[in-house]
């Protein structure tokens, strides 16, 4: 019923099945929508999930990296593809083996926090998540 | 069998490692004959430590020499162009062009890898941070080999700093893919195997027994792998003098160990272990430091065939 108050974008993604209150937190890593519209809409009736956020978004699609950490805010988010009104594409955010350019080592002697370098973890567990740096091996959960 | 980079002790599984201790068997007896080589004839290797060291920097350049190669590099980061800036992406990038293989130290966790990444010659770890000491880890185990004449069915204690203490790490690493050893961990509750060691040693099976107390575990260990407690590692003074002098090996210590028991320390040893027990036979770091030669002779030798 809420959702059809919220118009639809002509070119763009929609974020569905985020997380309740985890909108403001996924919008956080996504660059480059300071001009386009957005809508976010955040505790809505979900009949799959009882309650959700999603986050539509005008002339935006998705970098990889930007894809990747809304696997890990919210592994249940579903990225939709919207091109002249029509959704051409639904797919669930899968949280992948690993993960570049995301975040900060926990480890303040890694090598990735004393350098200019991208870091790199892979995923070594996925409820939760447990990310282990590529450089130093030391492990974390992904905190939001 | 040849292998490019050597950053962690994972690189090489067994069949790999018993390779490497034949290849320093032979070094060992090119050693004892006293025999000059040529087999890194016109090698160069760059040592580049960013953090002091003394057996393993020098047990480097001793190993190329021995083989007949030359040696580059600076011992302290105060004398690079780290000093002005530089990042290490460039000190590989131009340090490649003026050798055939780098060993490298840092303070810094995970940095051989990121030269490894960026570099077209061998990289070998000598130690980055609290993480890996693999050349220790293999000289540490070819001690045990040739004392113990096994590296499995063993009950091994280490002890001290096994928070921040890079040797532990890999030895205990290294020791888990062997059968039936026991791993006896003895420390303060502050100076614990970090969470993701712990776990990587559990997911091989290892079974690691937990205690603070040296003077019971010390009896039924065939090894004890002491290490210092690392004063560089602690962010507060007043930790480290809380820790500091916490275990050390005696002459008493030493009466409860079984007869063909062996004591290990990477060194440099601060208070750890008397030297009241240098001359027992049960001692033996200085021979355990001796072996790096060999070790790393057959490393550079490995790394640098063409």
């Amino acid at each position: 019923m809420m959702e059809r108050r919220v118009r639809n974008i002509k070119d763009g993604t929609v974020i569905d099945h985020i997380e309740p209150g985890r909108a403001i937190k996924v919008l956080s890593v996504l660059k480059g929508i300071e001009d386009g519209c957005v809508i976010i809409c955040i505790n809505i009736e979900s009949n799959k999930y009882n309650k959700k956020d999603f986050i539509k978004i005008e002339n935006k699609f998705l970098e990889e990296n930007e894809y990747n950490e809304i696997a890990l805010i919210s592994p249940n988010a579903t990225i939709n593809i919207i091109k002249n009104k029509k959704r051409v594409s639904k797919e669930k955010v899968k949280i992948p083996k690993k993960i570049r350019k995301i975040g900060k080592c926990i480890n303040p002697r890694c090598i990735t926090n004393n350098q200019n370098i991208e870091t790199e973890f892979d995923v070594i567990d996925t409820e939760p998540i447990v990310l282990r740096c590529s450089y130093c091996e030391s492990t974390a959960g992904y905190r939001n | 069998m040849k292998f490019k980079n050597f950053t962690s002790i994972n690189d090489l599984d067994k069949e790999g490692i018993d390779f490497v201790f034949r290849e320093a068997d032979n070094m060992l007896k090119l050693l004892e004959n006293k025999k000059p080589s040529n087999i890194c004839r016109n090698k160069i290797l760059a040592t580049l430590f960013f953090e002091p060291s003394t057996r393993t920097r020098l047990s480097f350049e001793c190993a190329m020499h021995r083989l007949g190669g030359s040696v580059i590099g600076f011992a302290d980061a105060n004398t690079s162009s780290e000093k002005k800036g530089e990042s290490l992406f460039d000190t590989i990038r131009t340090v490649e062009s003026y050798c055939d293989v780098i060993a490298i130290r840092s303070p810094f966790e995970g940095a051989s890898k990121l030269a490894m990444q960026n570099s077209s010659v061998p990289i070998i770890n000598a130690g980055d941070g609290g993480h890996e000491h693999p050349t220790q880890t293999l000289l540490d185990l070819y001690t045990i080999k040739k004392n113990k004449n096994r590296l499995s069915n063993l009950k091994i204690g280490l002890c001290g700093d096994l928070k921040f203490g890079r040797t532990a790490h890999s030895l205990a690493q290294a020791l888990s893919d062997y059968d039936n050893n026991i791993l006896v961990c003895i420390s303060p509750d502050e100076l614990q195997f970090p969470e993701g060691i712990k776990n990587k040693l559990e997911e091989k099976g290892t079974k690691i027994l937990q205690t603070k107390n040296l003077k019971e575990a010390m009896g039924e260990l065939d090894v004890l792998y002491m290490t210092r407690i690392q004063k560089e590692r602690f962010v507060s003074e007043k930790e480290y003098l809380k820790l500091k002098g916490i275990y050390v090996v005696d002459k008493e210590m030493l009466s409860g160990a079984k007869q063909d028991f062996i004591l290990m320390h990477p060194l440099p040893r601060v208070d750890e272990i008397n030297p009241e027990v240098d001359e027992d036979k049960r001692s033996i770091y200085f021979k355990q430091a001796f072996y790096g030669i060999p070790i790393r002779m057959a490393l550079l030798s490995i790394m640098t065939r063409g």
